[in-house]
């Protein structure tokens, strides 16, 4: 028998490919976990619909898992319901920020945003708002490139998705 | 039904995939480095949907009886044939001839300039936003699924190219000028957005007011009239190409043409 809440705990050893201090799990990637004898069924939902680090995802928690023993493994991806950023935990987004990209904001504060609208974006280095937006996307596809007028420093924010 | 939704899933693979390859085309090459980012990004995002329809639109084909591979035989792709496996996704992406593709004829246009690609993509995405919207709300599961996921990011892009259009046509003299030549040359190709083909499952037709009152607020704000001529191209739905589309696919698919099954 496969304990589930094992299998939850090695899960987040397995990183972002792209941005790697988020573990699946800090990213609200995984789904479901099912287990039966000794086979186990992992959901996860992709980021976005081009997003080339999902298959990359998939091989990691295949490989940390043989790496832990288990070798029954079923990876399926769900497209329904789509992943949102209101998904990544409290944890990622304390993660994100000390490693210098703005967390997302929450879904239900922005994510329509109008023409020409500037999203409020805090500066991951010094706290300001005083910030600008750059450009909508940036060097993945999750990320959008922001400015802050006080320090001075170019970052990257985790779009609202 | 089973053949119409395999065809009708393949023309919305053929519309984000043609645009994303041409889209592709500025990858280094853009104005400055943020905007070759942008639209090489929004070139991904087409791309990753484009896999979502095609994966899905072969798993279709190989549950199919055999009267129902049929029927639409001539959509698939002859080299296969000689392969004796399941149909994948990368075998309708790379080795359909033309007149098998189901893209819209605007998808398939020459890049042109930076003000001809921002409008076809504002056009373009316009009409995904109100597509994927009706193909969310449908019963057809799957394809549902795919429009969930996909709507998030279309509306960046309508965000973004929205945003360079009025940028371009209330900016310079120059910028202005590129964009009434861009809007001459692409308008003709918006009216086969809406012109529903056999094979489709959303009511396209219902769409168009919608499209044209977002189209042309944003016009207005770009201080852009479009043509008042109704004739509209038409033919890509139902495999009648421009002759663009032929020299883009000879190199899309030069290396899977020129070296079968190869993987890396």
């Amino acid at each position: 028998m496969v304990d589930e809440k094992e299998i939850w705990t090695i899960l987040e050893e397995v990183k972002d490919p792209e941005v790697p201090v988020l573990s699946v799990i800090d990213l609200g990637i995984v789904r479901s976990v099912n287990t039966l004898g000794d086979a186990i069924d992992i959901t996860i939902t992709p980021t976005y619909s081009g997003c080339p680090a999902m298959d990359v995802i998939s091989m990691d928690i295949r490989l940390k898992l043989i790496e832990k023993g288990y070798r029954n493994v079923r990876i399926q991806q769900q497209l329904s319901p789509a992943w949102t950023t209101d998904w990544m935990s409290e944890e990622g987004k304390k993660k994100l920020k000390a490693f210098g990209i703005a967390p997302p904001n929450p879904k239900q504060q922005f994510c329509k945003a109008e023409m020409f609208q500037q999203e409020a974006v805090q500066c991951p280095r010094c706290d300001s708002w005083h910030t600008e937006l750059i450009s909508q996307f940036g060097s993945t596809a999750c990320k959008s490139m922001y400015r802050c007028l006080d320090c001075k420093e170019a970052f990257d924010h985790f779009k609202c998705h | 039904m089973n053949t119409k939704l395999f065809l009708y899933t393949l023309h919305l693979a053929d519309n984000a995939l043609i645009l994303a390859q041409r889209n592709a085309e500025w990858t280094g090459h853009g104005p400055v480095l943020e905007q070759d980012i942008a639209i090489t990004n929004i070139s991904l995002d087409l791309l990753g949907q484009a896999r979502n329809f095609y994966q899905y639109a072969a798993s279709l084909y190989n549950g199919f009886s055999d009267e129902e591979k049929e029927v639409v035989d001539r959509y698939v792709p002859r080299l296969w044939k000689e392969y004796n496996r399941e149909l994948q996704e990368d075998d309708l992406a790379f080795l359909r001839d033309e007149h098998q593709y189901l893209n819209l004829l605007i998808t398939e246009l020459p890049k042109g300039d930076w003000a001809q690609s921002v409008l076809r993509q504002y056009f373009f995405s316009a009409f995904q936003v109100e597509l994927y919207q009706q193909v969310q709300q449908s019963e057809l599961v799957q394809l549902s699924a795919i429009a969930e996921k996909a709507i998030k990011e279309v509306q960046y892009h309508l965000r973004w190219s929205g945003e360079w259009v009025i940028r371009l046509g209330d900016g310079t003299e120059e910028s202005h000028s590129r964009m009434v030549n861009a809007l001459g040359e692409l308008w003709m190709y918006t009216g086969e957005m809406f012109e529903a083909a056999p094979y489709e499952l959303v009511d396209v037709a219902s769409l168009k007011e919608q499209w044209l009152a977002k189209v042309e607020k944003v016009l207005r704000e770009a201080s852009l009239e479009h043509s008042k001529q109704t004739w509209m191209q038409n033919g890509g739905k139902r495999g009648r190409h421009t002759e663009h589309l032929g020299y883009l696919l000879a190199e899309m698919q030069y290396l899977q043409r020129a070296y079968p099954n190869a993987t890396w």
